[in-house]
């Protein structure tokens, strides 16, 4: 299992003939994604190592089926690229490319939105499930399939705690990089959502850095919505207001964003936060020893079922498949997770309301 | 990238919003000059990239050319929260009936454009958003379908009674977005908007920022950037393609990765040392992007050691491994350094380095250690 990306995915390369989306697609290939299909506009009818290269993504598409696609072109052509394989009719779009201008995201997200197409980026590492696939630049070999979720805005930095997680071998289901930008198609909400649902996950790592309030949505969604165990890390303890640290959204802006703010609100939700990226393996290895013994325990302990009852918000362990009946509940929770999100999403975009009058 | 209140008033003016005349001067004599020209009273305003000018002194009232050049020559050399006016704007005084806020955003979490605007004009926006947020009326922008007519007078009638003062407000309002949409700003914001006694609404300041990331197809902003001498590291960083951020700690950090460089930083803070840089050297690093980052570093005198913290993805660490051979060989630097490769062609790197006797570390942990224990004996 694992999220957003499987052994179904049939990934089409944009901009596969450049330096980065040349290199790349070897790597992939040799990890074993499925890649179908390139394009490259003027270079249709010839082929990269074997791959079939088009010049439209409808084309790619059209021959070869692939319903995924990832982006190395230069950041001036991302936004346009995006928007012929939203277009094309692929499910994701996975966009490597760093730089891309923030107005030119807002469209893009908003159009893809109203089309229901998953873009995870851009100026991310993309996604990856150990063992299965792997679309984006990651290096392969530091994972390790297993059952440990990670989702973060950092490209490098995911690398060091997935490196750490599988030194301790703890494997992970997926791995997903979303982006240093302010706009970017997935959000932590989106991801945490799918590894709650994911029956392969088992806990979840939770990597977020300086500027904007995404974290901060994310630990209340944790509290509402989350029954595995999460752990996160915040970069940027450091870094000082008012400068772009690099990512583009990577800054402290009116005094919001900071990293103790986003520590202060995980904390707050019950999530502990790792103080060094070193320590986030270890924390999980706690985690997951506490929730194995919390549900082994559960089943015959009657005043744990009572407690269960007077909370509002269940804190179940979901992990309990033994029993045919608990894997229903299982399975009608997570329908249920999933839909409070979209609510919750839909929620959000109505803030306006002169925005939803008018889409009527 | 910030711009000046100047240059901000050129850009709206380009999109017909109204605003007094005025223009820029660097000493006291033109400013004296551009007074007698307008020949009535005027404002000398400090043209820095800070807020709170007024509040500092660097924005004064004159009633002739002679107040203009004794103001300017106050005002120009002036330290405004660390940062020295070296440009001011002398633009005409307005009569002022009424103000107003307004400005654009975008909005992270809604991932639209958000126009803002408050009955106080003049105000600090962020005290007030935390403050008294119900006195700031929102309005988010479908980014596809731009913003409308009748969303702009709704706007404009929450904050104005009389008609005509908020017909002019909702056309300044649709320029205003327009003008930040196709000058890719991420701020662009009139505060304060103002009525002057005779019912004309007028941009009494401006304030701009454009997207970094957008600079490639605005040719003609480039020339807008005024570097401060703190900054001229990072300019440099920038037009090589790396991030700087300077710090006042001795650990110079090379790393790849805005994430990882964050956390890098703060994992020597955590060790007990102090950084002395923020520096990603980006992906699909050239060796050349190394050479500049060490140059920019040991540009730094207080910088005791140097530690190199790469996870190779697109970067390859082989390239970094020939960039820090190339940039050893060229600064032949007194400061002790220490490398850290892992993950891309890091078979490849450790080969290249092994010919230049580097200290190397295996895991970032080691390195920061390494590099806090070398700076302490350095």
């Amino acid at each position: 299992m694992g999220i957003f990306v499987d052994k179904k995915s049939k990934v089409v390369v944009q901009g596969i003939t450049g330096r980065d989306g040349s290199f790349h697609t070897r790597q992939m290939k040799e990890y074993g994604t499925n890649v179908v299909a390139g394009v490259t506009p003027g270079k249709g009818g010839t082929g990269f190592e074997g791959i079939p290269i088009f010049n439209t993504v409808a084309e790619a598409v059209k021959k070869t089926g692939a319903n995924t696609s990832v982006i190395y072109v230069p950041a001036s052509f991302a936004a346009d690229a995006i928007l012929e394989a939203a277009d094309a009719g692929v499910e994701l779009v996975v966009c490597i490319s760093e730089g891309v201008p923030a107005n030119d995201m807002l469209k893009v997200y908003n159009y893809l939105k109203s089309k229901g197409v998953r873009l995870i980026g851009p100026n991310c590492p993309g996604i990856i499930t150990p063992g299965v696939t792997k679309v984006g630049i990651m290096p392969g070999h530091i994972h390790k399939k297993g059952s440990v979720g990670l989702v973060s805005r950092s490209g490098t930095l995911t690398y060091e705690i997935v490196y750490n997680l599988t030194l301790r071998k703890l494997g992970q289901s997926s791995c997903i990089g979303i982006g240093g930008d302010p706009i970017i198609g997935t959000n932590f909400i989106d991801c945490l959502a799918a590894f709650q649902a994911d029956p392969q996950t088992t806990a979840i790592v939770l990597v977020g850095e300086i500027g904007g309030s995404d974290e901060e949505e994310a630990a209340k969604f944790i509290k509402k919505y989350v029954t595995k165990p999460v752990v996160a890390f915040i970069a940027g303890l450091t870094a000082p207001a008012d400068k772009r640290m690099g990512h583009a959204g990577a800054i402290i802006s009116g005094g919001t964003g900071t990293a103790a703010e986003k520590i202060k609100a995980f904390q707050a939700v019950g999530v502990p936060v790792a103080k060094t990226p070193g320590e986030v393996a270890a924390l999980v290895e706690q985690k997951l020893k506490a929730s194995e013994s919390k549900s082994k325990a559960k089943p015959a302990a009657k005043p744990a079922k009572k407690a269960a009852a007077k909370k509002p918000v269940k804190k179940a362990a979901p992990k309990r498949a033994a029993k045919k009946p608990a894997k229903k509940t299982a399975v009608k929770k997570v329908k249920a997770v999933i839909k409070k999100v979209k609510v919750l999403k839909a929620a959000k975009s109505k803030s306006s309301p002169k925005a939803k009058a008018r889409k009527k | 990238m910030k711009i000046h209140e100047y240059q901000a008033k050129e850009i709206f003016a380009t999109f017909g919003i109204p605003v007094p005349k005025g223009k820029m001067a660097t000493t006291a004599e033109e400013a004296r000059n551009i007074a007698a020209d307008y020949g009535r009273p005027v404002m000398v305003k400090a043209q820095v990239h800070v807020g709170g000018r007024g509040k500092a002194g660097g924005i004064k009232y004159c009633n002739n050319a002679d107040e203009a050049f004794a103001n300017a020559e106050k005002i120009l050399g002036m330290d405004i929260k660390g940062l020295t006016v070296r440009r001011v704007l002398v633009t005409e005084a307005s009569d002022i009936a009424h103000e107003v806020y307004c400005g654009i955003i975008i909005d992270r979490a809604a991932k639209k454009p958000v126009i803002m605007v408050s009955a106080e004009g003049g105000i600090d926006i962020e005290e007030v958003a935390a403050k008294t947020p119900e006195k700031i009326h929102k309005l988010h922008v479908d980014p596809i379908l731009g913003i409308q007519g009748y969303q702009a007078r709704e706007l404009a009638y929450k904050v104005y009674s009389d008609p005509n003062t908020a017909n002019q407000a909702a056309k300044i309002i649709q320029k205003l977005y327009r003008c930040f949409m196709e000058s890719d700003c991420t701020l662009a914001e009139i505060n304060p908007l103002v009525t002057t006694p005779s019912g004309e609404v007028i941009a009494l300041d401006a304030k701009i920022n454009i997207d970094d990331n957008s600079l490639y197809r605005h040719k003609d902003f480039e020339g807008l950037r005024d570097v401060a001498p703190a900054e001229e590291s990072e300019n440099e960083a920038r037009e090589a393609g790396l991030s700087f951020v300077g710090l006042h700690g001795n650990i110079g950090c090379v790393v790849n990765g805005a994430g990882l460089a964050m956390a890098t930083m703060d994992l020597v803070k955590h060790y007990g040392g102090e950084p002395a840089n923020f520096l990603d050297i980006g992906g699909s690093s050239n060796p050349d992007k190394v050479v500049t980052a060490m140059r920019i570093i040991l540009r730094d005198p207080n910088v005791k050691a140097i530690l190199f913290n790469i996870f190779g993805g697109i970067t390859r660490c082989d390239d970094v491994a020939h960039g820090i051979v190339k940039a050893v060989a060229e600064f032949k630097p007194q400061v002790p350094i220490v490398v850290r490769l892992t993950g891309t062609n890091e078979e490849e790197a450790r080969v290249i380095l092994a010919q230049s006797h580097l200290p190397a570390a295996d895991t970032m942990d080691g390195v920061v250690m390494k590099a806090i224990e070398l700076a302490k004996v350095a």
